[in-house]
């Protein structure tokens, strides 16, 4: 049996000596200056004009999209909306920084990275009617996606939950050899979750090759990170678990790619996990069913109106001389009318038979389920007024 | 055919799936080259290596998350809780995703792989924190398979079907008879199917339901009534969901008497969904109301161990009484 000595790294000191918050000082990566330039020290990270463009556009895809679904929300055809305004860099950047093997496992605000995916405007507006060409059988509310095509994780709403789960995932692609590695995506209000010390701990000991990717955006549906814990943001967290860490500014989305990209080569070079704290601000509402007018100023969204990452995106891109004016009105303008579309479409299309209430709890239909439904199809027949979204289709 | 207790039993199950199928992973606390607190997982480390069973660090709700993550991803993990005393840590993670993984992605992930292995139930001196029967809480949630062995033939051949079955399954070992429990094992592999009771003891007066270490109580006390001249019909449910209410009603069509026994407390126990579906689907069949001999709405006692116990002398009152209504 091998001898272990746990005080291997433990130094002695003969003085009473508290360590106090602060000792360590973690900075902010940032490469472009909010004027789209670089910082002299700064490397442009290596980005070919094709991905540059496609991060671009998805960033202001995204925020038509928030734009239009949360203006669907108000008159009432979608049930909830959760915008990302503000925030599109640190979902973008980071997964353009990733191959499209590697699985995402997404909290709840980064359909910027489902967008990079090349999840479609259709799939967007089927998921969010809950209709039956939503994979997801119209089970959960809007905004939860899910595309195993796309190696995108179905979104649960319990916070924290997919931060262990990535771990597992991570070490399972580890032992079936896959040269792919997990992302996961959570907030800085989600790491004071248990599982977020579970996963992080779990995934350091069991060497997962994951990255812990954390939108810090200031706020919690209204509890402002300083209510939320007293240390050094979430990153100082990542060195108490042995992992390797990094934080970066979450409106650069040069910043987050080049961090994205570096921590994705030490997950699988060392099959290790790497947390990443993206600091950012969520400009938006938490979701459609909060307002921030109670709780912040109009002039603390201003100043972080002014470090909008996609102005910052198109500043860097002129200079580069791949930005087009007409190109991206057209872009703008274009995708205005296919949400339209594509809500009016989805909005027409049934929800699924009543069939589908039971199928999925199991692998097959078990005797209480098979019983159950066919209760519930009586009923149905009997008062088919009352029940309209099945009842025509029930057998 | 060799002789094992249950604990030999569970550890030949976990070879035999082992051996076949890489992609099975036995983790949790201790399990690794210590092989458990109760040595269920003995010598899986040396011969799979360190890769495949693990100790993981101490947090069960890091255990099952992990345990779903590597299940969505297509492995085939068996994580071990060490008491089930200590699996509420771990109960969102269960409820809230283990269980509704395939639900909510309409059947594009699941964490159907997922055997959750964990010892249950008193009679060890265990006190409240080492003695515990949650199936009840676990029956509540649509999704999950709970499955119970009564002896180690059942425990391995429900265990290997636990595992392979595309379902997340709570495996519930009865650690009272992990040493205490002998029986002639097969060593080849075999399996016996989820979701049906077993009956134990064929008989006429009245059906006895129980499941796990209760399966010995209820012998118990059938002998001691037969003394009396009743026959009693005894089944092992095995499957807490789904269960099996078909052969549980044939029974008591049968026998016209029902008596239900479970360590755990009687308020919300599992005997009380028996009970109810049973008067649902017997009502005219039944000549005495469902009886049921359960621990008592305590936490469980440590001194007074002997006393809450459903016990075999308790059963065998309540038989009487329900034969005389």
């Amino acid at each position: 049996m091998q001898d272990r000595n746990h005080l291997a790294r433990v130094k002695t000191t003969h003085q009473v000596h508290i360590i106090e918050n602060g000792l360590i000082d973690i900075p902010m990566l940032q490469i472009l200056k909010p004027d789209g330039t670089l910082h002299e020290e700064a490397q442009e990270p290596d980005l070919s004009k094709d991905v540059a463009r496609k991060m671009y556009d998805t960033m202001e895809y995204i925020r038509v999209l928030d734009e239009r679904m949360i203006g669907a929300q108000r008159q009432g055809r979608i049930s909830f909306y959760l915008a990302s305004t503000g925030e599109e860099a640190a979902a973008v950047g980071s997964a353009a920084a990733l191959s499209p093997d590697d699985m995402i496992m997404s909290q709840y605000r980064e359909q910027g990275a489902l967008a990079y995916r090349g999840y479609t405007t259709s799939q967007f507006m089927n998921q969010m009617f809950s209709n039956e060409k939503d994979p997801n059988k119209g089970r959960q509310m809007p905004i939860h996606y899910g595309d195993k095509a796309l190696n995108f994780m179905t979104i649960s709403s319990p916070l924290g939950t997919q931060i262990p789960q990535a771990a597992g995932y991570a070490y399972g692609q580890k032992m079936a050899g896959n040269e792919a590695i997990t992302i996961c995506y959570f907030g800085e209000g989600a790491a004071s979750e248990g599982d977020f010390h579970a996963g992080l701990n779990m995934a350091a000991v069991l060497k997962c090759p994951v990255i812990f990717f954390c939108r810090n955006n200031g706020y919690a549906i209204s509890t402002p990170a300083d209510e939320q814990f007293a240390g050094d943001g979430i990153a100082s967290r990542g060195l108490g678990y042995g992992v390797k860490t990094i934080r970066v500014d979450g409106n650069d989305p040069l910043a987050v790619f080049a961090a994205t990209k570096r921590a994705r080569e030490l997950a699988l070079e060392e099959r290790c996990p790497v947390l990443i704290e993206a600091m950012t601000y969520r400009l938006a509402a938490h979701s459609t069913s909060d307002d921030p007018t109670g709780y912040r100023s109009r002039d603390e969204e201003d100043k972080w109106r002014a470090k909008d990452p996609i102005q910052r995106m198109a500043k860097w891109l002129q200079q580069k001389g791949w930005y087009d004016e007409a190109a991206n009105k057209q872009l703008i303008d274009e995708t205005r009318q296919e949400v339209l579309k594509a809500l009016k479409e989805a909005e027409k299309v049934p929800v699924n038979p009543i069939e589908d209430i039971v199928n999925d709890v199991y692998d097959k239909v078990p005797w209480h389920l098979e019983e159950q439904l066919d209760q519930l199809k009586k009923h149905i027949s009997q008062y088919p007024d009352a029940y309209p979204k099945t009842s025509g289709r029930v057998k | 055919m060799a002789k094992m207790n249950l604990l030999q039993a569970i550890n030949s199950a976990l070879i035999t799936v082992m051996d076949q199928d890489e992609r099975v992973m036995v983790f949790g606390e201790d399990v690794g080259h210590f092989g458990g607190v109760f040595r269920a997982t003995s010598n899986l480390q040396e011969k799979y290596g360190r890769d495949r069973c693990f100790n993981t660090p101490l947090t069960e709700q890091g255990i099952i998350g992990f345990a779903n993550g590597l299940a969505s991803q297509g492995s085939v993990p068996v994580a071990e809780i060490q008491f089930g005393d200590y699996i509420f840590p771990a109960f969102d993670q269960i409820v809230n995703e283990t269980a509704k993984f395939r639900y909510r992605s309409g059947g594009q992930f699941s964490c159907g792989t997922l055997t959750i292995r964990t010892p249950y139930g008193g009679g060890i001196a265990g006190g409240h924190y080492h003695s515990q029967s949650p199936e009840a809480f676990f029956a509540h949630i649509p999704g999950m398979k709970i499955v119970i062995p009564r002896n180690p033939y059942q425990a391995k051949g429900l265990l290997l079907a636990s595992i392979r079955d595309d379902n997340p399954v709570l495996f519930l070992e009865p650690k009272r008879l992990y040493r205490a429990s002998v029986s002639d094992v097969p060593d080849e592999d075999y399996e016996l199917p989820l979701g049906k009771a077993d009956t134990v003891q064929e008989g006429n007066d009245i059906t006895l339901l129980g499941w796990g270490a209760q399966i010995e109580i209820l012998q118990k006390a059938a002998d001691m009534a037969l003394e009396d001249g009743i026959s009693c019909e005894i089944i092992d449910l095995r499957s807490i969901l789904p269960w099996d209410a078909d052969a549980v009603a044939e029974s008591v069509m049968k026998t016209g008497r029902l008596l239900i026994n479970h360590e755990a407390p009687l308020t919300g126990g599992f005997a009380s969904e028996v009970a109810a579906t049973i008067q649902d689907r017997c009502f005219l069949y039944l000549e005495a109301p469902i009886s049921r001999v359960c621990g008592l709405d305590t936490p469980y006692p440590l001194a007074h161990e002997k006393e809450y116990m459903p016990d075999e002398l308790k059963t065998y009152e309540a038989i009487k009484r329900t034969l005389k209504y």
